[in-house]
């Protein structure tokens, strides 16, 4: 199976700053499924994100998405291509759910062009697949972090992506709405479309098929997750032992 | 609010200020204090003359007023993320208060010249603010636009201070202090014609991307992710909003709290979506300066500054909403 994206020896570093972030990075990211970016905190995995969706240029190096250099995306091209879900989204104005869910479908209307009812219908879907739709009413600030994480992957879904990317996105949530994110991201993967998400929580990957392991912008391993997810890979990602058990079925970092 | 319900308040919203302008024609002080019976305009020239050359120029210029002001308050706060945002911010208000007065005391200036230097300064106010903040070495791009806002601002805020202090107390002080303060006292026809075709195109152009507004208000990720070009659209929305805020500025002086309060009561009755929220922010703000300016025509036998009267009542007005039960007022402070 061909990847969906593929980064190529990308060099990257902030603007002014010597610290390099990415000195030879290469991954891929393979179509219809879900692979998870594990890493200690700083390991460059939000960087990464931002350099697939083209927020940051890397100094050298390709990005391949589809097959096609993402130089070669305009940029509306590239909305409807991926959505992104970011790790703490501020949203500073009160709207609906249905507002903001609305605002996935910007990829598709020219500048000047406010919403057809169209888009409402595709917005108001993307709430039925999050389970929100009975909330799509509510005001986005009186939402629990669980739905509200919830209700950012339904923008996400409303742009229709071929690519979703989740950043960190159960760093805030309880048990119950990790669980709900989780299967939620299962659900689109066996509907076809592609999820990288980063986490820095070994446990979290389980959800995953595929497993990239970083560390200061370094990949350390990467390919199918039994055969990443062990204790050796592990314990040099985070630079403590870590043990792998089997539990119920399923590897459980125990540490 | 359902659709049908907004659409109902915006054309109650069309109706209150068109009625409010045609009230404010019959409101002043000729023949006698408060009220003109219409009839009066039958028989009576002077009375035309009153309604056409003095009082329909003013309703127009203060009917702008509001609804540059307000418009370009409800922009600036969605694009810096920050409902506590005005459109004077930028230096552009304190920057044309500074070019009035240096043509007031400097050149003995009035009238267009002064609108000219002050159109001139509040573009001037912008163009630094905007030179610092990209020189600034730390933080984003807003919290740096906003720093050497308020850093542009308190410098023309002194070079206007230094002025009041050298300008003949006699002839020259009254005028600035009188500017200073925001009015729409002896505005003409060339006056609001002069400001008409920038406030206008800056209106119709913050209308027309009032839905991509939600779309600046995300994070810059976010916002990038959904295919929006933030930096080129923020600068089109930016450069509209200052535009109409200098040109209005330039004939009425500093006016302040529309561009402030109203956004936040249009937000709060019709709700946070740029697409609803813009519309109601426009209508309301040409209502409240409308019925603020009749006011201050009307109420003493002296002109009462406009801007005296925006602050007064738009002070209160915000801390009422500030206090209000969370409810009604959803966007309000939270604890």
């Amino acid at each position: 199976m061909h990847p969906m994206i593929a980064l190529s020896e990308i060099r990257f570093s902030y603007n002014g700053r010597e610290h390099t972030v990415f000195e030879n990075l290469s991954l891929e990211i393979p179509a219809g499924s879900i692979t998870a970016i594990l890493g200690p905190n700083g390991a460059g995995k939000s960087t990464l994100l931002h350099l697939i969706l083209g927020i940051l240029t890397p100094a050298s190096g390709s990005i391949l998405l589809g097959q096609r250099p993402r130089q070669h995306y305009a940029r509306r091209e590239l909305g409807q291509m991926i959505g992104l879900v970011a790790q703490d989204e501020a949203i500073p104005f009160n709207f609906t759910v249905l507002e903001y869910v609305l605002l996935g479908r910007a990829p598709y209307l020219p500048l000047l062009r406010m919403p057809r009812p169209e888009d409402s219908r595709i917005a108001y879907r993307a709430l039925t697949t999050v389970g929100m739709e009975a909330m799509s009413g509510r005001p986005i600030q009186t939402l629990s972090g669980g739905e509200r994480q919830l209700v950012m992957i339904a923008r996400a879904l409303a742009q229709q992506p071929r690519v979703l990317l989740l950043d960190e996105p159960t760093s805030h949530l309880d048990l119950s709405n990790k669980g709900r994110v989780l299967q939620l991201v299962r659900r689109l993967a066996d509907d076809g479309v592609t999820v990288a998400f980063t986490t820095h929580e070994p446990n979290l990957t389980a959800v995953a098929d595929y497993l990239v392991l970083m560390r200061r912008g370094q990949t350390l391993a990467a390919g199918p997750m039994d055969v990443v997810f062990t204790s050796g890979n592990l314990s040099q990602t985070y630079d403590v032992p870590v043990t792998v058990a089997q539990v119920d079925g399923r590897r459980v970092v125990l540490t | 609010m359902t659709i049908q319900n907004y659409r109902r308040a915006l054309w109650g919203l069309i109706v209150l200020l068109l009625g409010l302008a045609g009230l404010s024609l019959f409101v002043g002080r000729y023949p006698s204090p408060i009220w003109m019976p219409p009839q009066t305009l039958l028989h009576d020239p002077l009375a035309q003359r009153l309604v056409l050359n003095l009082r329909l120029p003013r309703i127009l210029a203060a009917m702008l007023l509001g609804m540059s002001l307000a418009a370009s308050g409800t922009v600036l706060q969605m694009i810096f993320r920050n409902p506590l945002v005005e459109p004077g911010f930028l230096g552009v208000s304190h920057g044309a208060a500074f070019g009035a007065a240096l043509s007031i005391v400097a050149l003995g200036a009035s009238g267009l010249v002064t609108q000219a230097a002050a159109a001139l300064f509040g573009c001037l106010g912008l163009v630094l603010s905007y030179a610092l903040a990209r020189h600034i070495r730390y933080g984003g791009w807003t919290l740096r636009l906003v720093l050497a806002g308020i850093a542009i601002s308190a410098l023309f805020s002194a070079g206007v201070g230094v002025l009041k202090y050298v300008a003949d107390p006699l002839t020259q002080l009254p005028e600035l202090v009188f500017w200073m303060l925001g009015a729409l006292w002896g505005v003409t026809w060339q006056e609001t014609l002069s400001i008409l075709p920038v406030t206008t195109a800056a209106l119709v152009a913050l209308l027309l991307m009032r839905w991509r507004l939600n779309l600046l208000a995300l994070d810059d990720a976010t916002a990038f992710s959904l295919g929006t070009a933030t930096a080129r659209e923020r600068t089109v929305l930016l450069v509209a909003a200052v535009a109409a805020t200098a040109a209005i500025v330039s004939v009425s002086g500093v006016v302040g709290w529309v561009g402030l309060i109203v956004p936040q009561l249009a937000r709060s009755l019709l709700g946070a979506d740029g697409q609803r929220a813009l519309p109601g922010a426009v209508l309301i703000g040409g209502a409240f300066a409308l019925v603020c300016d009749t006011v201050a025509r009307t109420a003493l036998s002296s002109e009462i500054p406009l801007g005296i009267l925006t602050s007064l009542i738009g002070a209160l007005g915000f801390s009422t909403l500030m206090v209000m039960p969370q409810q009604l007022a959803p966007w309000g402070l939270k604890d």
